[in-house]
């Protein structure tokens, strides 16, 4: 932990080297977001609800799926980007250092610039905690916290899913990003309104339902069983199988030559 | 002109290199087709009244976004010209006895037409032989179909001529990124990429569709649903002229001053 806490400063450091840059690149974050912001804005100005849900009902979902992506992102970024890692040998380097693999490769890289889109995910969390109608307490609230941090672990996982693709492909899957960036993108409406085919795929395939949809159900108080609120833990357990096929991969991982 | 169609030929073989990507990204645009139909019609059902598109207008807009994505999207930026601009490399270009506006709009324009003949043909084809109102529809009419090919043809030639200007810009910025960022948001949402125009209010629909931005990929995909039609198809083809003169003329400008006091950095 000390140990990460110290690359967590290195990164810091190096990326307050190029101030203007990072703030930049915040910003631009802060903007694509911004955007899809405006998006669901203007499509309540017009329709109000949607499949019964209100808008900052949706406004918290999107809350909810924007800050556990963003979190993801900025801390398991080493897996997003480790197509990278593989194709220059850096991974090579990895493999004879003393210390787990895991660790190493989370430390490789942590992306503050994301950091924008956190801070507009906040934004949008104090609009709607107050105003969606929940009776908040703090069993409920704790449940909140439990959907941003099991969806943190299940796109965790799915970046662990897409390195593990990377060794047999020693290159990016560009449509492993339906998988994160289109969750990213639709898990901004409450996951029911695409209808019970895409709900089915969302609970059991890649459990986004699990800590987006259904414990959000029992907060605005469609669904009366409290054990909803408890299933992002469950949608945790995404990550072992993830884990497992990472490490099948490593197995059969031949360097990529010099 | 010969050489600005080589300049446009090696462009587009070059980008019709990538076949695996562009596999990925007919998979990626299905996924994506698919979930924006499920969300348009959810708020369909939510109130049918408040719909401001045809349902079946609406399902070709979204699979003609789909299928043209790379064509249109804000994103398609060559970094090799920002980086040449920031590296000082540039300076070879401007030895050329080239235009260096026509030889970079030539390879834009080349570059979106080729990443997008890759991606189109499996998208729209699918895509037709899914069930009314979610799959693509015929277009409305010959005089839709002739005014969509005339529209998507002025749009591409826009989108380019609004690059250039980014493009030029990095010349006095240098650092192009914070105009990059700026430039991609703004068009994203002003286009009609983040959700069709017709579903933003009323009331700044008028002010909307004046904008460059509206007749970009708006236009040609309105059109061949029949959402625009008649006289307004005229006035919108319209607009996408004066649009692509203006930008066209504004960048051109732009080179011009350039030339005159260009700095290129580094030794």
């Amino acid at each position: 932990m000390k140990l990460y806490w110290k690359h967590l400063q290195m990164h810091l450091q190096s990326m307050m080297q190029y101030k203007t840059s990072f703030f930049l690149t915040a910003l631009g974050q802060f903007l694509v977001s911004f955007n899809v912001f405006l998006g669901i804005y203007f499509m309540f100005q017009r329709f109000h609800q949607v499949a019964g849900f209100t808008y900052s009902q949706c406004l918290l979902c999107f809350a909810v799926t924007l800050s556990s992506f963003t979190l993801a992102e900025v801390f398991f970024r080493g897996f997003d980007t480790f197509a990278s890692c593989i194709a220059n040998g850096e991974f090579d380097r990895i493999l004879v250092r003393p210390r787990g693999l895991v660790f190493q490769v989370i430390c490789k890289k942590v992306e503050l610039t994301r950091l924008g889109k956190l801070l507009q995910a906040l934004v949008i969390f104090c609009y709607a905690v107050p105003n969606c109608g929940v009776e908040w307490n703090g069993i409920k609230i704790l449940g909140l916290v439990l959907m941003v941090l099991g969806g943190t672990v299940v796109f965790a996982s799915l970046f662990v899913l897409y390195a593990g693709i990377c060794f047999f492909t020693l290159e990016g899957l560009e449509f492993m990003n339906v998988f994160t960036d289109g969750a990213k993108e639709f898990g901004k409406y409450p996951l029911g309104i695409y209808g019970k085919h895409i709900l089915v795929i969302c609970t059991f395939l890649v459990p986004y339902a699990l800590f987006q949809y259904y414990p959000f159900l029992y907060l605005i108080g469609q669904r009366s069983e409290a054990g909803f609120l408890f299933l992002p833990l469950l949608s945790c357990l995404f990550s072992i199988p993830c884990y497992l096929f990472w490490r099948w991969g490593l197995r059969h991982y031949q360097s990529t030559g010099s | 002109m010969k050489k600005y169609w080589a300049f446009f030929r090696m462009r587009f073989i070059n980008g019709l290199q990538y076949r695996a990507a562009a596999w990925a990204g007919v998979v990626t645009q299905f996924v994506w087709g698919f979930m924006e139909l499920f969300l348009f019609d959810a708020f369909y059902r939510a109130d049918p009244s408040a719909f401001p598109m045809d349902q079946q207008a609406l399902a070709s807009y979204i699979w003609l976004q789909q299928a043209f994505f790379a064509m249109f999207t804000s994103w398609q930026w060559e970094n090799e010209l920002f980086d040449s601009i920031a590296s000082g490399n540039v300076a070879y270009e401007l030895c050329r006895p080239v235009s260096i506006y026509n030889m970079w709009f030539t390879r834009s324009v080349a570059r979106r037409l080729s990443r997008a003949a890759l991606r189109c043909l499996p998208v729209l084809l699918v895509a037709s032989l899914l069930p009314t109102p979610y799959g693509m529809g015929l277009p409305d009419g010959p005089e839709a179909f002739a005014g969509f090919l005339i529209s998507m043809v002025l749009g591409l030639l826009l989108v380019s001529a609004f690059s250039m200007l980014v493009y030029m810009s990095a010349f006095y910025t240098i650092s192009s990124q914070g105009i990059r960022i700026v430039a991609t948001n703004l068009m994203d949402f002003l286009c009609g990429a983040i959700i069709p125009l017709p579903f933003l209010p009323d009331a700044a629909q008028g002010i909307l569709a004046l904008l460059p931005f509206a007749s970009m990929n708006n236009a040609p995909f309105r059109i061949y649903g029949g959402d625009i039609g008649g006289m307004e198809m005229a006035y919108t083809i319209g607009l996408q002229v004066f649009w692509t003169v203006v930008l066209v003329a504004v960048g051109k400008w732009m080179e011009q001053r350039v030339k005159q006091k260009i700095v290129v950095q580094g030794g």
